[in-house]
C-alpha cells in the first residue's frame, strides 16, 4: 500500500498545518542547491520562477525554441478560483467537492482541498504579473460560469486564457533569467533520469539542435511535462508533446498511476481523411445554443454521407436529438464524458453524418432563429469563423460536424502530497502528474492545477526535502551513475538510428492510435482491451523491426525525435491497456461495457475500485506491477453521477 | 549608475532625428512653395528676384536655411546609416516577396526616392542657389513710375551692376537685382531638366504620401481623431498640393513663357 | 470527396546555421484540399521518408495558431496567402493544382537559419528577458481586485498582450525589423497599472536589448501588421515610441543592472 504521507487533521488545517511543520532551508543555504525543471508550461515556469526567488539555483528545459510555448498555451477557456467575487455562494470547500465530484471520487481529499485553497492566491499573482483578465465596466475582474458549474468562478481572458497565464508566468521565468538564477535550455530533450543512492540528481538531455548528449545534475528533478494524450496519435495537444521523460523517469522507479484515465472532449472538428495530423478543440460554449442530433434512421445518414440529401432536408420528425431525449434535464449540456460517449454511440449505430460518417451534428438554426444571427454570431463568431476556415462549411447555414477527441489525461506520475514521486528527490506537477482531477477534470481546473504547483507548493515541498538532506554538498556530477545513464542513452539513439526498416514512424504512431482509440478510447471491453494487447505488443515488435529512422545524432533529426517518443508511447499504450483491463469498473473518463447502469451510465464498484491503481516497471517486456493507494473520503459522501 | 546605450545611437533615437529633420523640411516645403509662386506673376521677375534677395540677405532666415542645409545632410546621413543597418539585418533576401500585400510601394521604397531628391537637390541648387550665390546669373534694373504704377525693366550688364540696390528718383523708384527669374526661365528652356523637375516632384509626391505621416508615427503620436487628419494632409497637402505646384513651375515656363 | 492536386515545391534546404542554402525543387502529390499547409508538408515528408531522403525540417507545434512555432514565407508571405492566421491555419484549398509554391524560411540576421526552414528565434526570448515582466516575487502580492482597471484599458492591454512570438513581423519586414514585437510588450505593461512602476526602465531596456541583437529599423511601411497573425496594431509602436522618448527626455530614470 502506498503511503500519500497526506498530514493529519481537519480538512481545511492540513495544508497549513503541513507548511509549518515542513522544515525550511536558511536562505543563504538555498544557493547551495541546484533544481531542474523539465518542461516550461504553467508548472515548469511558475515553479522554476518561484524556486528562483527563493535562492535556488534553476534549469529549466524544454523541446520548443522558446518556454513561452509550451502546451498549456492553448488553453481557451479559463482559470477557476474560489474568490467568490460575485457572492454567489462560491467557497473554497465547494470549489473542492466540485472537483472530487467531478473527478467521480477518485481523487485524494486532501490535495484538492489543498488546490481549492490555493486557488485564490493564482488569481492575485496573475494579476500582480500584469494578466489581462477579463473585467467588467466597473474595473474590476469579470467571471463565467464553465463546464456546468453552478457558480462563476472562472477567471478568463477571452479565449486565450492560457496563453496569457503562461506569458505571466514565462514573464517571470524571464525575470530570473536575468538575474542569472535561472538558467534555459530550449530545444533540449530530457531522455533519462539520473539516480545516486535511490535519489534523483540528475539529468540526461539531447540538445536537439547539435544531438549533443549532456549531463545535468542537481539536487531535485522536476517534471513539468504535460500529458500524453498524443499516445493516441490524434489529440488536440501539440505535435511535440510527449511522455518520454515521464515515461524514461517511471522506468527509473517513478510509479504511474491511473494512465487510463483519458478526457475525450465532445465539441472536436471531426478527421477528415489520413492525413490529419491534430484535432482542433472548439469551446465547450457552443453546447449553450447548438442542438446535438443525427438522423433517426441509417438510410438518412446513408443519404447525408453521399450527399443525396442536404442536413436542412431532414424533417423534424426525421432527427433523433439524442442528448436531449435521454438527458431531458441537461439536454445538451450533460457532462464531457457523457455527451462523448453518447456520440459514440450513435456513430456506431450508423447513424454518424458527414463524409465520414463519423461526426453528428451541433445545430444552430433554431439559435439563429431564436436570438437571431447578429446575436449568434457576437457569441460564438469567433468559434465559427474558425470552424469554416478548417472546413469550409459556413455553420450559420449548414449545421457543424462534431465529434469528440482526446484532450486531456487525468492519469500520470504518482506523486504523494508533497508531489514526490516514488523517486525520492524526483517530483512530479501539473498534467504530468495524476493527483487532482480523479478520473474526469473539470473545465478551467488544468491552468489552476498547473499554477497552484508551480507556485505555490512545490516551493514549499522541495525545501522540505532538501533541509532533510542533511548535507549541501553539491552533486558529485564524476558520479559513475551519470557516465552510466549517458551511456545508456547513447546506446538507445544509436539502436534507434540503425533501424532501417520500411515503415515510417507515423505508420507506426497511426497504427497505435487506432488501436488505442478504438479498444482504450471512449467505451472500453475486456474483450476489447484484451485484444488491444495483443495488438500493441505485436505493433512494438514491429517497431524495432521495420521501422525507419534516418540521418544522424549530430543534426535536428525530426526522424530521431519522433522515434524515441513513440518508442515510449508504444509502451506507455500498453500500461494504458493494462490499468483499463484492471478497472473493471467504469468512472469519470474511464467507461467499461461491462459496467453500467441500466439506463446505461458509467457505474462505479466503490467497493472495489476506491483505489489509485500505481504502476511499478519490472524490467523490459515484463507486466508492470501493481500498487495501490486507497482513497479515504472523510468529507464529502461517494454518490452515483445522474444527469437525467 | 545607468548602462542603457545614449538616445541618438539606438535605433528609436536615429528615426527621431530622421523624423525630426524630416518634419522640418517638410514647413521648408510650404514657405519655398508659397515664395516660388511669384514666379507665376507676370511682372518680369521684378517681385520674384525681390524675394529672392530678401531671402538670401535677412538673417534670421539665413540662421534658417543653414539649419535647412544641416537638415538635409542629416537627413541623408541618417538614411544611409539606417538602411544600411537594415540590410544588415537581412543579408539574406527572399527569392520572393510579395511586398504590394502588406505594404503600400512608396513605404517600402524611401530610400530610393530619397536619393532621386537628394540628386534633385544637388541638380536645383547648383542650377540655382549656386549660381545666384556666385554671380553667374544675369542682371536686370526695374523702373516704377510710383505714381502709375507703370513698370519697365532692362537687362543689365554686368559692368553696370554692383550690388542689389533700391533707390527712388523722381517718383520712379529703381531697382537693380540679379535675376533669378530669367535664370529660372532660361534653365526651364531646356526639356530633360523640365522632365527630371517634373520626375523629381512625383519623388517628392510618394517620399511625402508616406513620409509625413511616418514622422509622426515615429516621435509617438497616436490619436483615433488626429492621426487621419495627419494622414489626409499627408497625401493630399504633401503628396499632392505641393509636388503639384512646384511641377507647374518647369511646366509654365516651358510650356507657357 | 476532397479535391486533389498535385504541386511543385521550391523549398530552402539548408542542412545547419553553418552551411549554405539552395532551393530544392520537390513534387508534392495528391494533396487534398483539406489538409492544412503543414499537413501537405507531413505528406511530402512520409514520401521523403520512405525513399530514405531527409525530411525537410520546419517549426511547428499547437497547430491551432496560438504557439507560434510555425513560420514559413510561402510565395513571399509570411505565414502564407491569407491574413490574419498562421500558417498551421492555412488551408491547401487556397492553392490549386499545377501551382508552384515557393517556401522560405523567416530571413533576418536574428532569425540564424538552424535548419531548412526552422530559425533560431530566441533573440525574442532575450528581448523580453532584459524587461518584459512586473518585478513581483510569488506570494505577498495584493488581492486581485485590490486595483480597479477600466475595462478599456483591459481589453487594449490584453490585445497586445496576445502576441504570440511567432517573428512573421520580422519577416514581413523589409528591414527584418522587430519594433511591432517589442512594442507589443511594452505596450501591455505601460497600459496597466501593475506595470507602472518600471515603466521608462523597461522601455529603455528592451529597445537596447532589441538593438544589439541586429534587428532592422521600422521605417513605418505597415507590413508587420498586415501580416501578424494576431492583428497587433501599429499603435504599439507609436506607444513604445512615446514612452522610449518620454524616459530619455523627461525622466530621471534609467536602466538599472538589477541584482
Amino acid at each position: 500500500m502506498l503511503d500519500s504521507k497526506v498530514p493529519a487533521g481537519p480538512l481545511a488545517e492540513k495544508w497549513s498545518k503541513h507548511k509549518f511543520e515542513m522544515k525550511l532551508v536558511n536562505p543563504a543555504n538555498k544557493r547551495k542547491f541546484t533544481i531542474l525543471v523539465v518542461g516550461t508550461g504553467l508548472a515548469g515556469a511558475s515553479a522554476a520562477a518561484s524556486l528562483a526567488e527563493l535562492g535556488y539555483n534553476v534549469k529549466t528545459f524544454c523541446y520548443q525554441d522558446s518556454p513561452r510555448r509550451a502546451h498549456s498555451i492553448a488553453a481557451q477557456g479559463g482559470i477557476n478560483a474560489a474568490k467568490n467575487y460575485q457572492n454567489d455562494g462560491d467557497s473554497v470547500f465547494r470549489l473542492f467537492y466540485d472537483t472530487i465530484k467531478g473527478g467521480d471520487y477518485r481523487a485524494r481529499e486532501a490535495n484538492v482541498y489543498r488546490l481549492a485553497e490555493v486557488s485564490v492566491n493564482i488569481i492575485d499573482q496573475c494579476v500582480a504579473q500584469g494578466v489581462p483578465f477579463a473585467r467588467e465596466y466597473g474595473g474590476l475582474l469579470d467571471n463565467r460560469s464553465f463546464g456546468g458549474a453552478q457558480v462563476s468562478r472562472t477567471f478568463y481572458a477571452r479565449g486565450q486564457t492560457g496563453q496569457q497565464l503562461l506569458l505571466g508566468a514565462y514573464s517571470a521565468l524571464n525575470r530570473q533569467i536575468k538575474k542569472g538564477k535561472v538558467k534555459s535550455y530550449t530545444r533540449h530533450e530530457m531522455l533519462d533520469l539520473v539516480k545516486i543512492d535511490g535519489h534523483a540528481r540528475g539529468i540526461i538531455t539531447r540538445d536537439m539542435i547539435t544531438g549533443k548528449i549532456e549531463s545535468h545534475e542537481g539536487h531535485a528533478v522536476l517534471l513539468c511535462t504535460g500529458g500524453y494524450g498524443n499516445v493516441f496519435f490524434l489529440s488536440t495537444n501539440a505535435m511535440g508533446c510527449n511522455v518520454t521523460a515521464a515515461w524514461r523517469a517511471h522506468k527509473r522507479g517513478a510509479y504511474f498511476a491511473n494512465p487510463c484515465y483519458t478526457q475525450i472532449h465532445p465539441t472536436c472538428i471531426p478527421v477528415t481523411g489520413d492525413h490529419q495530423s491534430k484535432l482542433t478543440l472548439m469551446s465547450e460554449s457552443l453546447r449553450n445554443d447548438g442542438r446535438v442530433w443525427v438522423p433517426k434512421t441509417k438510410e438518412l445518414s446513408e443519404k447525408l454521407r453521399t450527399g443525396a440529401l442536404n442536413p436542412a432536408e431532414i424533417k423534424e420528425e426525421d432527427r433523433d436529438y439524442f442528448l436531449e431525449r435521454k438527458y431531458p434535464s441537461f439536454g445538451n449540456l450533460v457532462p464531457r464524458d457523457v455527451a462523448s460517449r453518447n456520440a459514440k454511440e450513435m456513430v456506431d449505430d450508423g447513424r454518424g453524418v458527414g463524409k465520414s460518417g463519423v461526426a453528428v451534428f451541433l445545430d444552430f438554426a433554431d439559435a439563429i432563429k431564436r436570438l437571431g444571427k447578429d446575436t449568434v454570431e457576437a457569441k460564438y463568431g469567433n468559434l465559427f469563423d474558425m470552424y469554416y476556415q478548417i472546413t469550409d462549411e459556413n455553420p450559420y447555414e449548414q449545421p457543424m460536424r462534431i465529434y469528440p477527441a482526446v484532450h486531456y489525461t487525468m492519469g500520470g506520475v504518482w506523486v504523494d502530497y508533497n508531489l514526490m514521486t516514488t523517486v525520492p528527490g524526483l517530483y512530479a506537477l501539473g498534467e504530468c502528474n495524476f493527483s487532482d482531477h480523479g478520473a474526469n477534470r473539470l473545465g478551467a481546473s488544468a491552468l489552476m492545477q498547473g499554477l497552484s504547483d508551480g507556485y505555490f507548493v512545490i516551493p514549499f515541498t522541495v525545501g522540505d526535502y532538501l533541509a532533510k538532506l542533511g548535507s549541501f554538498a553539491p552533486v558529485d556530477k564524476n558520479h559513475p551513475a551519470f557516465e552510466e545513464t549517458r551511456k545508456e542513452v547513447e546506446d538507445k539513439i544509436n539502436t534507434l538510428l540503425s533501424l532501417k526498416g520500411s515503415k515510417t514512424i507515423d505508420d507506426i504512431h497511426k497504427e497505435l492510435g487506432k488501436i488505442m482509440w478504438e479498444y482504450c478510447g471512449m467505451a472500453r471491453t475486456a474483450e476489447g482491451l484484451t485484444k488491444a494487447k495483443g495488438l500493441i505488443q505485436a505493433l512494438k515488435k514491429e517497431f524495432w523491426t521495420d521501422v525507419k529512422v534516418l540521418g544522424e545524432n549530430d543534426e535536428l533529426n525530426m526522424s530521431l525525435e519522433k522515434a524515441g517518443r513513440v518508442a515510449d508511447f508504444i509502451e506507455l499504450g500498453e500500461l494504458m491497456v493494462d490499468d483499463a483491463l484492471n478497472r473493471s469498473e467504469s468512472c469519470g473518463g474511464h467507461f467499461r461495457l461491462e459496467s453500467q447502469t441500466e439506463e446505461g451510465e458509467a457505474m462505479r464498484d466503490d467497493e472495489n475500485f476506491t483505489y489509485v491503481a500505481a504502476w511499478a516497471f519490472a524490467g523490459e517486456n515484463q507486466p508492470e506491477v501493481l500498487h495501490k493507494e486507497e482513497l479515504v473520503f472523510e468529507n464529502v459522501k461517494l454518490t452515483q453521477r445522474s444527469y437525467k | 549608475m545607468s548602462n542603457s546605450k545614449p538616445v541618438l545611437s539606438s535605433s528609436l533615437g536615429r528615426k527621431l532625428i530622421m523624423s525630426l529633420t524630416g518634419i522640418f523640411l517638410c514647413t521648408f516645403l510650404i514657405v519655398h512653395l508659397i515664395g516660388n509662386l511669384q514666379l507665376f506673376k507676370n511682372d518680369e521677375g521684378y517681385a520674384f528676384n525681390n524675394y529672392a534677395y530678401f531671402m538670401t540677405h535677412f538673417t534670421p532666415i539665413k540662421v534658417v536655411s543653414y539649419l535647412l542645409y544641416a537638415s538635409i545632410v542629416i537627413h541623408a546621413v541618417y538614411a544611409l546609416i539606417l538602411s544600411m543597418q537594415n540590410k544588415a539585418a537581412r543579408p539574406v533576401n527572399y527569392a520572393r516577396y510579395d511586398g504590394n500585400a502588406n505594404s503600400t510601394w512608396s513605404s517600402r521604397n524611401m530610400g530610393i526616392l530619397g536619393t532621386v531628391l537628394l540628386v534633385f537637390i544637388a541638380t536645383h541648387m547648383q542650377n540655382f542657389w549656386w549660381k545666384y550665390h556666385n554671380d553667374q546669373v544675369p542682371y536686370i534694373e526695374y523702373q516704377t513710375d510710383l505714381s502709375t504704377g507703370v513698370r519697365s525693366s532692362r537687362a543689365l550688364e554686368a559692368n553696370e551692376f554692383i550690388d542689389y540696390q533700391v533707390s527712388t528718383d523722381n517718383g520712379v523708384e529703381i531697382v537693380k537685382a540679379r535675376d533669378l527669374y530669367k535664370q529660372v526661365d532660361f534653365a526651364f528652356e531646356n526639356p530633360f531638366l523640365v522632365f527630371f523637375y517634373v520626375l523629381a516632384m512625383a519623388a517628392l509626391s510618394f517620399h511625402l504620401i508616406h513620409g509625413f505621416q511616418s514622422a509622426f508615427q515615429t516621435v509617438g503620436f497616436s490619436h483615433k481623431k488626429y492621426v487621419p487628419i495627419i494622414r489626409f494632409i499627408g497625401v493630399w497637402g504633401f503628396g499632392v498640393l505641393i509636388p503639384i505646384g512646384f511641377a507647374l513651375m518647369p511646366l509654365y515656363f516651358y510650356f507657357v513663357k | 470527396m476532397a479535391q486533389h492536386m498535385n504541386l511543385t515545391l521550391k523549398v530552402w534546404r539548408q542542412k545547419n546555421d553553418k552551411s549554405k542554402g539552395q532551393f530544392v525543387t520537390i513534387q508534392a502529390k495528391d494533396i487534398a484540399d483539406d489538409m492544412s499547409f503543414l499537413e501537405m508538408l507531413d505528406v511530402v515528408n512520409e514520401d521523403l521518408t520512405r525513399l530514405g531522403e531527409d525530411p525537410i525540417y520546419f517549426d511547428h507545434d499547437c497547430r491551432e495558431g496560438i504557439c507560434g512555432m510555425c513560420s514559413l514565407v510561402i510565395n513571399g508571405r509570411p505565414h502564407g496567402p491569407k491574413y490574419g492566421i498562421t500558417t498551421c491555419q492555412l488551408h491547401m484549398r487556397t492553392f490549386h493544382d499545377g501551382q508552384t509554391i515557393v517556401i522560405e524560411p523567416w530571413r533576418a540576421a536574428a532569425f540564424p537559419v538552424l535548419k531548412d526552414l526552422a530559425t533560431d528565434r530566441t533573440s525574442f526570448d532575450r528581448i523580453q528577458q532584459a524587461g518584459g515582466y512586473v518585478n513581483v516575487n510569488t506570494g505577498g502580492v495584493p488581492d486581485a481586485n485590490t486595483i480597479p482597471i477600466p475595462k478599456r484599458i483591459a481589453d487594449e492591454a490584453f490585445e497586445a498582450a496576445t502576441c504570440i512570438g511567432c517573428g512573421a513581423c520580422v519577416a514581413a519586414c523589409k528591414n527584418a525589423s522587430a519594433m511591432l514585437f517589442v512594442s507589443a510588450k511594452i505596450s501591455q505593461f505601460a497600459l496597466l497599472p501593475q506595470g507602472q512602476t518600471e515603466r521608462y526602465e523597461r522601455a529603455q531596456a528592451m529597445v537596447d536589448q532589441m538593438d544589439a541583437e541586429g534587428f532592422g529599423n521600422c521605417t513605418n511601411t505597415g507590413a508587420c501588421e498586415a501580416e501578424c497573425p494576431k492583428g497587433i496594431k501599429l499603435t504599439n509602436i507609436a506607444r513604445m515610441n512615446r514612452e522610449y522618448f518620454t524616459a530619455k527626455f523627461f525622466r530621471e530614470e534609467d536602466v538599472h543592472t538589477h541584482s
